[in-house]
């Protein structure tokens, strides 16, 4: 605060911050955040590349996977992940796994938040009887069972990558749509937009201008909460047999697939549960960094 | 009523130190923020003597209310901390006492009230649960009686109905009830100081003056010791026996009322009480400047202006009740004037703003540059509508926090598609210039500027466009004194300088005299008496106008009133039942275009 007496227009109001720094370059001179932008290479390194960072095939059941009696091998020098039930290869399966599930939780999971920004926006500021319609429609869609619904569209459709993906993202958005909704509610009933209107900003520039950024930080808390969240629901749907169709690998089946041997094979379930945790981690961290990059007000600040 | 009876009670006051009730000695507190520790309250020594009234004035950042939260040891954790100091009460050290000793002291021995009645009331709770919620924790009275020492506290505050009012919640109440209530809870356990922190500053002026009354009342009756914390030099001058005047934490200057209003030692203390507005006074313009000219074409009138807002209710959502916001007011602007828009919060003076700005829908005329809005097109309404701006109250809240202010400034330029990229980007280093900040603060953001410069951002914003008209809505209020007065000097320049005209609205009679040149009272949506400033001033002829400007606290410790303008009933609501429209008043000119409503009977 400065001086009341002094005059209040010769007080310098801090240093001038320096215009708008590459978003780029402040994101990766944060620690965690290069952490997350670095984990999330790995994952788009392994799926690309995964035929060449492995001698095996993601689907062949090996004869010398498997111990004498039939069960799992643990991790050792031949498979460093160990071998799942059926004697593939864990390291093969999670590296090609992690197509589906970065399609599943990048993909899906934008689509999804971007129904419900969509849909929460739109309701939000023009309330009204698009405002009631829309919000009712979302409530509905709350009540629903997500899974039943996942599963009548799965069946409607023939099951593949991109069907599941869409499958999901028209499952997930409810929730984004309801915080969205109340935000911008709240937004728009802010001084800042009355004056926006007094100045005769049209809505098109009070929504995309005025009231998107505020919502950023709460559309990348859901985001990043998101990943996970899509990423075990395409292993539910692929569990009940109307997902990713088996022997494709998707971090979430095989952890289905092998869920009920946790306590004798733990490694099957560790490693793919730590590989989804890690996506969704260091968008985490990423989403995180970002927020506080694009809120001016918390610039300087740790 | 004997509080804590049988009670061995914490800081009791011995023969000893019966002098002083609360003593501080070199008090230091320090916040700890983004650049390490920063003293917001620097060594700091009062005494406050049994059933005296202290007021720590000072403007914002001055630490008056850290000094106050320090007392009850209730400092924003873990932020702040006192560094250094004692502070005794009685014979106790309140900052070596811990967190359950000091809970049996706050409420018990120290109680205080603050600014906001309604947030600092927990609106799910009833009024009795909080009354008797404290009074329990702090005594062992049965519920009963608990109840019985509430009701006596209530009726203390002069609250009628005080059984009743019990079952209340706090949306129930009017402002001023719920501050009556505040202090009712804080004077029911009979604390030695009640420690007050802005306590009239979000209440109507009529209102202030009662709960002024009632707390000098209540302290003649108890000998209460009072700590009023106020940046309002009317409220001291009206309360206090000794003043603070404490700026950056530090105390400026310590004396007797009579002394510091008469005899300021300080600069600072001068210049305060130089930039306060006086009713009366008349500062600023020597005469009404529109007397002599002939009536120009107007800028801006209203005529037969009503907004109502529907209030739904019931099974099926039906209309059920309607809030009269305004009804039917008519007024016309010229350019070059200023025209004040006065009354208290609910009057309906924002509401009108905010119809002639587009902001909510109305019925009736709104007329600007010589075009009715109503029979307009959508592009062509937006065009006209480029002729009225607004600045806000709060400028912190009028801002948009994630754009740079030269963006937001050269906004209203990209809207309506004036001027080329470059142009613009000088056009807005000129605005900023001519409201008194400089070109290169375009790249900030609006929370690194103060609130003064922040409303310099809202009024060059406004100014951008050019407008004929520019609305002001309590756009001073929310300013310190110092800071309010150049904002009002900067109005007055730019308005001599572009001949914009100002719609102003504002509670504030004594800045209203000060700027306007026409007034306009509004009681209940309508408006009961317009005229020239000096006619409104110098001859208020309606009740409602009277008892506006005699309750404004006059910053003179000898003019002191004894007692206040009492409201009798709490101003009715505008809240009324379908089909049950309110009376209209016809206004009647009694002389040079002064209208007053014929009929007084609202008031």
């Amino acid at each position: 605060m400065t001086s009341p007496i002094a005059p209040d227009l010769t007080a310098p109001a801090r240093m001038p911050a320096k215009p708008r720094a590459g978003v780029w370059r402040r994101l990766v001179k944060r620690r965690l955040a290069l952490l997350g932008l670095v984990i999330v290479a790995i994952v788009v390194a392994a799926a690309v590349l995964a035929p060449w960072l492995t001698g095996y095939d993601p689907n062949e059941q090996m004869f010398d996977g498997l111990t004498i009696e039939g069960s799992p091998l643990p991790p050792d020098a031949k498979f460093w992940l160990g071998t799942d039930l059926l004697g593939r290869d864990l390291l093969t399966r999670i590296l090609y796994g992690a197509r589906t599930s970065l399609i599943i939780g990048i993909v899906a999971n934008g689509v999804a938040l971007f129904i419900g920004t969509l849909v929460g926006v739109t309701a939000g500021y023009f309330r009204g009887w698009i405002g009631s319609a829309l919000m009712r429609f979302t409530d509905l869609m709350m009540a629903f069972p997500a899974l039943l619904l996942a599963i009548c569209l799965a069946a409607v459709f023939q099951p593949s990558l991109w069907i599941v993906a869409m499958v999901i993202a028209l499952v997930n958005w409810v929730q984004t749509a309801r915080v969205i909704y109340t935000e911008t509610s709240s937004l728009a009933e802010r001084e800042f937009i009355d004056a926006e209107r007094t100045i005769g900003a049209g809505a098109p520039r009070i929504l995309f201008r005025h009231i998107l950024p505020h919502l950023l930080p709460t559309i990348i808390v859901w985001g990043t909460l998101g990943i996970s969240t899509t990423v075990l629901l395409e292993a539910t749907l692929s569990f009940l047999g109307i997902g990713v169709q088996p022997p494709t690998a998707s971090w979430g089946n095989i952890i289905f697939e092998n869920q009920t041997y946790f306590q004798a094979a733990p490694w099957l379930v560790f490693f793919p549960g730590a590989a989804i945790l890690a996506l969704a981690l260091a968008f985490n961290l990423i989403g995180d960094a970002l927020r506080d990059i694009l809120d001016p007000t918390q610039r300087g600040r740790a | 009523m004997n509080a804590g009876a049988g009670k061995n009670r914490i800081g009791a006051i011995t023969p000893a130190t019966a002098g002083s009730v609360l003593d501080i000695a070199n008090l230091s507190v320090s916040v700890r923020g983004e650049d390490g520790e920063r003293e917001v309250v620097s060594n700091l020594s009062l005494t406050l003597a049994r059933g005296e009234t202290l007021c720590i004035a000072g403007e914002s950042g001055s630490g008056k209310s850290m000094t106050a939260l320090a007392i009850m040891q209730l400092l924003p954790q873990p932020a702040a901390r006192i560094s250094s100091g004692k502070i005794r009460l009685g014979d106790t050290d309140l900052t070596v006492l811990d967190e359950r000793r000091m809970r049996r002291v706050r409420g018990d021995r120290i109680a205080m009230i603050f600014q906001e009645p309604m947030t600092s009331l927990n609106p799910v709770l009833s009024i009795g649960q909080q009354l008797t919620e404290s009074i329990e924790a702090h005594t062992s009275l049965s519920p009963a009686e608990a109840r019985q020492r509430a009701i006596e506290a209530l009726k203390a505050v002069r609250i009628s109905e005080a059984e009743s009012r019990l079952r209340q919640f706090p949306h129930e109440l009017s402002g001023g009830m719920r501050q009556r209530v505040m202090i009712a809870m804080a004077l029911a356990l009979e604390p030695n100081v009640l420690i007050a922190d802005e306590p009239t500053t979000a209440l109507d002026v009529t209102v202030q003056g009662e709960v002024l009354e009632l707390l000098r009342d209540l302290q003649r009756q108890h000998g209460t010791s009072i700590i009023l914390i106020t940046h309002d030099m009317g409220v001291v001058a009206e309360m206090a026996d000794r003043v603070i005047i404490m700026r950056h934490g530090r105390m400026v200057e310590e004396g007797k009322t009579s002394d510091i209003f008469a005899r300021p030692r300080a600069d600072y203390t001068r210049e305060l009480l130089a930039a306060v507005p006086r009713i009366g006074s008349g500062v600023g313009r020597q005469k009404s400047r529109h007397m002599e000219t002939a009536t120009p074409a107007s800028v801006a009138s209203v005529e037969d202006l009503h907004v109502r807002f529907d209030l739904r209710g019931g099974v099926f959502g039906r209309v059920t009740r309607r809030v009269h916001a305004v009804e039917g007011v008519s007024f016309s602007i010229a350019p070059n004037e200023t025209l004040a828009l006065v009354g208290e919060s609910g009057c309906g003076k924002s509401t009108t703003a905010k119809a002639l700005a587009g902001l909510v829908p109305y019925s009736g005329d709104i007329i600007v540059g010589g075009r009715n809005l109503s029979g307009l097109g959508r592009d062509e309404r937006k065009a006209v509508r480029r002729d009225v701006q607004m600045i806000f109250q709060d400028p912190f809240a009028s801002l948009d926090p994630r754009m740079r202010v030269g963006d937001l400034v050269a906004e209203p330029l990209v809207i309506h598609g004036i001027a080329s990229r470059d142009e613009r980007s000088q056009r807005v280093a000129a605005l900023f210039e001519r409201v008194g900040l400089s070109a290169d603060q375009m790249d900030l953001y609006p929370h690194e500027f103060s609130g003064g410069q922040r409303q310099r951002v809202c009024i060059a914003r406004a100014l951008a466009l050019r407008p004929k008209l520019i609305i002001a809505d309590e756009s001073v209020s929310a300013l310190d004194v110092s800071v309010q007065a150049r904002v009002l000097d900067l109005l007055k320049e730019l308005q001599r300088e572009f001949g914009v005209a100002y719609l102003f609205i504002s509670h504030d009679m004594a800045v209203v005299e000060n700027i306007s040149d026409r007034v306009a009272v509004m009681y209940l949506g309508q408006i009961v008496e317009m005229g020239t400033r000096d006619q409104v001033f110098s001859n208020p002829r309606h009740p409602y106008t009277r008892r506006l400007i005699e309750a404004v606290p006059v910053p003179d410790p000898a003019r002191r009133r004894s007692r206040f303008a009492r409201l009798d009933q709490e101003i009715p609501s505008a809240t009324r039942r379908i089909g049950e429209a309110p009376l209209k008043l016809a206004l009647q000119d009694v002389g040079n275009g002064h209208l007053v409503a014929a009929d007084s009977s609202p008031v």
